[in-house]
């Protein structure tokens, strides 16, 4: 029987995987925003599972708003990132600490 | 018949315009009308002076008291600029007006080839209008005003010769001196505002006896008597305005000033200030025994001991300004047994013979081409009978010989001081008794040093040497311009214009003691301005014995003051005129002493080290201690520092890579949902 603590440990553990990728990573940009897409997925199981157990169709909807603008900050963080290479040759993060104090 | 209030504003004023046109306008004036101004001035205040002498004296004029303008208000306190013209007065504004008429005079022939003579002559009459207002004042704001008044233009003028570095460091010393007088004279004005609620001297003067059996709190077991605090309060006023030891050390040497003011400021007028002020407080003065007894003995000290100086000093000013200094000490002692009179006196006459001796002992100068070492003079008697005579005129009157004014007032004083029972009388009376000795000593000395002998030097004709250009450089160098004791034309005697003070001014300096002793001393004529307890007149007691002035002259050829004169000048003629080796040899048997007194007790070098090194210590310590490490390095420096410091950790946490940045939102996410769970729990 798969019950809702299934669920919710699941976006967890996406949740973590895609922290620990956040602080890991030092290679690339690219793999930020994919780290940050997977931290919206195990949002998005969350809302799903709460939808279904509570038997509330607004988690589902609201679901379905956080794709969009997921695609729509990915979009835009490419175009950032095509931008960066073009400026800096480089899309490593180690290199990029302009606004270091 | 009232004194009018307009002749009395024009006394005062005539000296302070003639002040302004000289000082603002001498450019324009010129030198001849610079002294023209300022001498009608003083013509005018003389001989007003005189006319209001005789109104209130022969014209039987009553006593004007009345305040003129409100000069500024502070709560319930008015100050105002006002007269208050008794006999009192009027002697002090003859005695100032006259003396310096004649000092102005003088002037035209002493500074004829000064630079500053426009200036010189705006700031004597400056003087002559801020003495004025001092002795003619009729409250004790007006009275400081006048002292502070006087006390400026003395600076200025010992420091008239600016560029000469002496003159700088006297004339600083003179008015940082004063300055510690006139500090314990303000707080003696503030201690009269305090207990008698009033500055104003007829009221204050009139509730003098509520003094009594009041008492100033200073800890909670101590109680000082009011009278006596306010008492030695403005009697520190007069110490340093009247050079009293300790804070005589000035007066010697503001003689780096012109000689005109050695006279007029230093001897006559401005440094019997502080006498006439304890006179004209003679009601609150009675008060205290004990302030008196402390008079008494600071004037005894004075009158003896810087007496002593005069005898090895070798610059003839100085010399005169040691026998100021002994008989400001006279003064001093005669206000101590409450003789005040008597003090009153003493300073008219010494007003008189002083200036005399200091305007010979300038003309001297001149005649020396400005060398005043004693040493290098002798027999000028031949080359200048004028001042010969008139110089051994004011001697004698100094030396107290009989039928001279100072033997009148002197005798009276000694008298006086023998009357007195009060506690320290036997010390004074001492101490006079030896000051007459002294004084004939210095006295004798000085004449016999520069009038007769041997001439002590050479006269040498070259006429290639420009003398003019020579005469010039002198008032801008110190003294040793030229070789000692040679002179490239014999000296001559001075100028009329030099002489003629000289005369006028030995006339009374024989005649007026004779005249005024009986008037002033035993028959009341200052009537209410000065006030003596019935158990402490010894005037009083004086008067009874008193059978007229010819009689107390041929009376003191028998005492023991004359014959002490007599012996100094049989000892000092003996010396002098007869053997002059025995002067070195009795210095050097004596060098112990000697030394003591040329060094003038060391009050010079202990006040250098202990006030002004100290002070220079002082002031360095705080400015490296306060200002700069306190003020400057901890809390300017110090809180910009601190603000720095923290800044430059706090930016280490802005490492610019995005991941910390997550970490830290991460962090405080974890740290927020801690708490709540912990606060859950």
């Amino acid at each position: 029987m798969i019950t809702l603590s299934h669920f919710i440990v699941l976006g967890a553990v996406l949740f973590c995987i895609a922290l620990a990728s956040l602080f890991i990573n030092r290679k690339n940009v690219i793999v930020l925003l994919m780290s940050i897409e997977l931290m919206l997925l195990a949002v998005n199981i969350n809302f799903v599972a709460f939808s279904r157990f509570l038997g509330d169709v607004a988690g589902q909807v609201f679901v379905f708003f956080i794709l969009t603008v997921a695609a729509a900050e990915t979009a835009i963080g490419l175009a950032i990132l095509v931008l960066l290479f073009r400026n800096r040759s480089t899309i490593n993060i180690a290199e990029i600490d302009s606004m270091k104090g | 018949m009232e004194l009018s209030t307009s002749i009395l504003l024009t006394i005062a004023l005539a000296p302070l315009v003639g002040c302004l046109l000289a000082g603002f306008f001498g450019q324009v004036i010129g030198r001849a009308g610079a002294h023209s101004v300022t001498i009608l001035g003083l013509v005018i205040a003389c001989g007003l002076s005189f006319y209001v002498l005789y109104q209130l004296t022969v014209g039987g004029a009553p006593v004007y008291n009345h305040n003129l303008y409100t000069w500024f208000e502070i709560g319930r306190y008015t100050a105002n600029v006002g007269f208050l013209i008794d006999r009192l007065t009027a002697m002090m504004m003859v005695v100032v007006t006259f003396v310096s008429l004649l000092v102005h005079i003088y002037t035209i022939g002493y500074m004829a080839e000064d630079p500053g003579y426009q200036r010189f002559f705006s700031y004597i009459s400056l003087f002559t209008f801020s003495m004025l207002m001092l002795v003619m004042s009729n409250n004790f704001m007006q009275l400081f005003f006048g002292w502070e008044a006087v006390g400026l233009v003395s600076y200025l003028l010992i420091g008239f010769w600016y560029k000469r570095p002496t003159a700088i460091f006297a004339n600083l010393k003179a008015f940082l001196v004063n300055r510690v007088g006139d500090f314990g004279f303000l707080l003696g004005i503030a201690a009269v505002l305090y207990f008698l609620g009033t500055l104003d001297y007829a009221t204050a003067f009139a509730s003098s006896d509520s003094l009594i059996g009041k008492t100033l709190q200073i800890t909670q077991n101590t109680h000082w008597d009011a009278a006596t605090v306010i008492c030695i309060l403005l009697f520190i006023g007069a110490m340093g305005k009247s050079a009293q030891v300790p804070l005589h050390v000035w007066l010697p040497d503001s003689m780096e000033g012109p000689t005109p003011i050695s006279a007029l400021i230093h001897a006559a007028t401005m440094v019997t200030a502080g006498i006439f002020m304890v006179a004209r407080m003679s009601p609150i003065f009675e008060l205290s025994e004990t302030a008196l007894s402390f008079v008494m003995i600071i004037g005894a000290t004075g009158a003896l001991f810087t007496g002593l100086i005069g005898i090895v000093q070798n610059d003839i000013k100085r010399v005169v300004a040691y026998s100021t200094l002994s008989q400001l000490g006279y003064m001093t002692v005669a206000l101590g047994v409450s003789a005040y009179s008597g003090a009153v006196f003493h300073l008219m006459t010494h007003a008189f013979f002083k200036a005399l001796l200091f305007l010979g002992a300038g003309s001297v100068i001149i005649a020396m081409h400005h060398e005043q070492d004693m040493r290098y003079m002798g027999g000028l008697r031949k080359y200048m009978p004028v001042t010969w005579i008139t110089m051994w005129i004011g001697s004698l009157a100094l030396c107290g010989v009989p039928f001279f004014s100072g033997f009148y007032s002197k005798d009276a004083i000694i008298e006086a001081v023998g009357e007195s029972h009060r506690w320290g009388a036997n010390y004074a009376y001492f101490c006079v008794m030896a000051g007459a000795f002294v004084t004939a000593l210095y006295t004798f000395r000085q004449m016999y040093l520069t009038f007769h002998g041997k001439e002590r030097f050479t006269v040498v004709h070259d006429h290639g040497h420009g003398h003019d250009e020579h005469h010039h450089d002198s008032h801008k160098d110190d003294h040793g311009h030229h070789d000692a004791g040679i002179m490239h034309e014999t000296p001559k005697e001075s100028p009329w214009v030099v002489t003629l003070p000289l005369v006028l001014l030995a006339i009374p300096s024989l005649l007026v003691g004779f005249f005024a002793i009986e008037p002033m001393l035993y028959q009341g004529w200052f009537g209410s301005a000065i006030q003596v307890h019935e158990a402490n007149n010894v005037l009083g007691e004086l008067a009874r014995e008193f059978h007229g002035s010819v009689a107390m002259a041929l009376h003191g050829f028998t005492q023991l003051p004359f014959w002490l004169v007599a012996a100094a000048f049989a000892i000092q003629t003996y010396i002098y005129l007869f053997n002059p080796a025995v002067a070195g040899r009795i210095k050097n048997a004596l060098k112990p002493i000697y030394n003591v007194l040329n060094h003038k007790y060391w009050f010079d070098a202990v006040y250098y080290i202990v006030f002004a090194r100290g002070g220079i210590a002082l002031g360095r310590a705080l400015w490296k201690g306060g200002d700069a490490a306190v003020i400057d390095g901890a809390l300017i420096n110090g809180s910009a520092g601190l603000v720095e410091r923290i800044a430059s950790g706090a930016r280490r946490l802005q490492s610019g890579y995005l991941y910390h940045y997550a970490f830290a939102m991460i962090l405080g996410l974890i740290l927020l949902l801690g708490g709540y769970w912990l606060v859950g729990q």
